[in-house]
């Protein structure tokens, strides 16, 4: 059978605004929800990585969680200083980072292979109260397949790790992606970042490390992983350094920044 | 940079070759590779499809889709985010770019026209090609590595097919057990392959 | 009556006497990437299921007014939009299933089967009869899909939707995780495998040369 063009162009642009309609319709509909999640996502990350993801982890205990433990930093990386006129709920550390203006070139050829770093970052501080207790650094870098983007908790002393985890990462399951096992992840908890000289000293080595109270510096490496390892290795010491939170790690040392 | 867009390319054509460490395009890649000569055809319209779309999907994601990439249009527009009509503009574009190809082809090189014709229309809906614009977009990556990307990917997937091929056509004077003639016997070949490129994966450079 | 059974047979066939996968190769591009782990393909499964049947229903509605010209596109514009819905909906209630799936969701629209069915079954047939067509195939990519992914987790991983069976060495049990099972050759070798046991079992699908 045969159609005019009329037709033709009429019956294109019927099917087009109908599947619009669904489309747009299902999109904006579903927009809070899925936003929702997002950001339930992250407060679970943070939470998870300072052990203070509450058992039953429901949407509401967890933003109640959130709330009560929780605080939000915009960092300046370069200085150390809170940047106080951003708010902490919009800001898009990522977006940040990939755009020109918002961010500074990486130092060529550091070991975590970050090529790009935002002029200022996201922390997390675990606060009782207006104490500090914890601080939560994300940090970034390669591995084999996959960028790994994880948070690091560190004690008030910023030197101590109290948790690691890795929220994003595409490597191989059962293998590098042991990176999510939590045996390996409560291996950190207790090892010191900075040796005596106040150089981060923490790397992920081949093979097995000792306890954390005699061998503070080393944690035990992943079987049949080694880059994925040794890209651990790299991005601690990348973000721990003076490249990445070093200005603000040593700001809290000195007494609060 | 230079450096960096190399290791891309290396590391999209090898080291997460599509056809074997992501499966996608399987459909052609187990249909068409049964000679050589076509299987260099389709080679070579995915490398060229891919090098032409990526871009292109990258321009659209970063101006129109992209939250907040309305705002060169008008200020007011700065928080509109499109992106959930990414699938339906990317295989729009990619559909309408293949035609673009095909007639181009038609007009300026007759030759290659011929030789790479009968594929054009099959890459439309080839996941490679979806799958290319879609990684682009979740791994972030900007203009330059878009198109150093689809040209590596579609290289990739260029020479599994190949590889494949010249494989499959030794294969026929092959006794298979009758249960593993055709598909069964391919689908292992591939496996064996998969592994031979997976040892691509250790390279640093 | 008759027709009851004809509508079965549309329903069952796809599962072992016709299953796109093994029998035409079709759809195997998303089918794999995400069979590492069950709740992964199972997921993608109701997906693709979902799609192919509604696209079918859609595709098999206007089959007597789709002007010829622009056939495929219209089937291409339904099957996309569908995906984005499902997408939007996997995103709101499942968001961490849709992380892990990433782009292989959005690969749905290229796959072969959905497209196949449209073309081939919903052009001719009415509206219920493909809709039935469309579960049918999803039901056979589902089988596939779900058998692979219930031997490269079982082995790969120690476990199955997540719950350890076989308690793996860096947990302290005795199992040493098959690396091969969770990486990409370890799905060819198991569908050409697979392949090979059904062609067996049903020597009229062999192919001759």
């Amino acid at each position: 059978m045969s159609h005019s063009n009329a037709y033709i162009v009429g019956f294109a642009g019927a099917v087009c605004i109908i599947c619009s309609i669904f489309v747009a319709g299902s999109a904006v509909a579903l927009k809070d929800r899925q936003e929702a999640n997002k950001v339930l996502d992250r407060q679970k990350n943070v939470l998870a990585v300072a052990g203070k993801l509450p058992d039953n982890a429901t949407p509401d205990a967890v933003a109640q969680a959130f709330e009560t433990n929780i605080r939000a930093r915009v960092v300046d990386l370069q200085s150390g200083e809170y940047v106080e006129d951003v708010d902490p709920a919009t800001f898009d550390q990522r977006s940040m980072r990939d755009d020109p203006a918002t961010s500074h070139a990486a130092p060529a050829g550091n070991a975590a292979k970050v090529l790009r770093l935002p002029n200022e970052g996201l922390i997390y501080q675990v606060v009782d109260g207006d104490k500090v207790e914890m601080v939560i650094l994300p940090v970034e870098g390669k591995g084999l397949w996959s960028t790994l983007y994880g948070f690091v908790a560190l004690d008030d002393d910023m030197n101590t790790i109290q948790g690691l985890t890795f929220y994003e990462h595409a490597e191989t399951p059962g293998l590098g992606g042991e990176v999510d096992n939590p045996r390996w992840k409560a291996l950190w908890v207790g090892r010191e970042v900075f040796d005596k000289s106040g150089e981060p000293a923490i790397e992920v080595i081949k093979g097995q490390a000792g306890p954390a109270d005699s061998d503070p510096h080393r944690v035990d490496g992943l079987s049949g992983a080694t880059l994925t390892s040794r890209g651990v290795s790299a991005l601690m010491q990348f973000w721990m350094g003076d490249d990445g939170w070093g200005p603000y790690i040593d700001r809290m040392q000195k007494g609060g920044a | 940079m230079v450096e960096h867009l190399l290791s891309l390319f290396v590391k999209a054509t090898f080291v997460e070759n599509m056809a074997l460490a992501f499966f996608l395009g399987m459909c052609s890649f187990l249909a068409v590779s049964k000679k050589v000569d076509t299987a260099i055809g389709l080679g070579a319209a995915v490398t060229f499809v891919l090098g032409v779309t990526a871009p292109v999907n990258y321009l659209i994601h970063h101006y129109i889709l992209q939250e907040g990439a309305l705002e060169w249009l008008h200020p007011s527009l700065a928080t509109t985010d499109l992106s959930f009509l990414t699938f339906l503009t990317f295989i729009g574009s990619i559909a309408a770019m293949v035609q673009i190809v095909e007639m181009t082809l038609d007009r300026f090189a007759p030759a290659l026209y011929n030789a790479l014709g009968v594929f054009l229309p099959l890459i439309a809906v080839n996941c490679a090609i979806l799958g290319g614009s879609l990684f682009l977009v979740e791994r972030g990556y900007g203009f330059g590595e878009s198109t150093v990307f689809g040209i590596g990917s579609g290289a990739g997937f260029g020479l599994a097919i190949v590889a494949l091929a010249a494989i499959r056509e030794r294969l026929t004077y092959n006794h298979i057990p009758s249960g593993l003639k055709g598909l069964g016997i391919t689908f292992i070949t591939v496996g064996l392959m998969a592994m031979g490129f997976m040892a691509f994966a250790g390279i640093q450079l | 009556m008759v027709m009851q059974t004809k509508d079965l047979k549309v329903l069952t066939d796809p599962l072992f006497e016709n299953n796109p996968i093994a029998l035409q190769v079709l759809g195997v591009c998303s089918a794999l990437a995400v069979t590492t782990k069950m709740e992964t393909a199972i997921v993608m499964s109701i997906a693709l299921t979902v799609v192919t049947a509604f696209s079918n229903m859609a595709v098999s509605l206007i089959r007597n007014k789709v002007p010829s010209s622009i056939r495929i596109i219209t089937q291409l514009v339904i099957i996309a939009s569908l995906v984005i819905i499902t997408d939007q909906i996997l995103k709101a209630f499942l968001f961490d299933i849709s992380k892990q799936l990433s782009v292989f969701v959005g690969l749905i629209i290229t796959n072969c089967i959905v497209m196949g069915r449209a073309e081939g079954f919903a052009m001719q047939n009415p509206p219920g009869r493909s809709f039935l067509d469309g579960i049918g195939n999803g039901l056979g990519y589902s089988v596939v899909l779900l058998s692979v992914a219930s031997i490269r987790e079982l082995f790969g991983s120690g476990s199955l939707f997540g719950i350890t069976l076989l308690k793996p060495v860096t947990e302290g049990g005795w199992y040493t995780p098959n690396g091969l099972m969770v990486l990409a050759p370890g799905a060819f070798f198991i569908i050409g495998l697979g392949i090979w046991a059904l062609r067996t079992w049903k020597p009229e699908q062999v192919e001759e040369d």
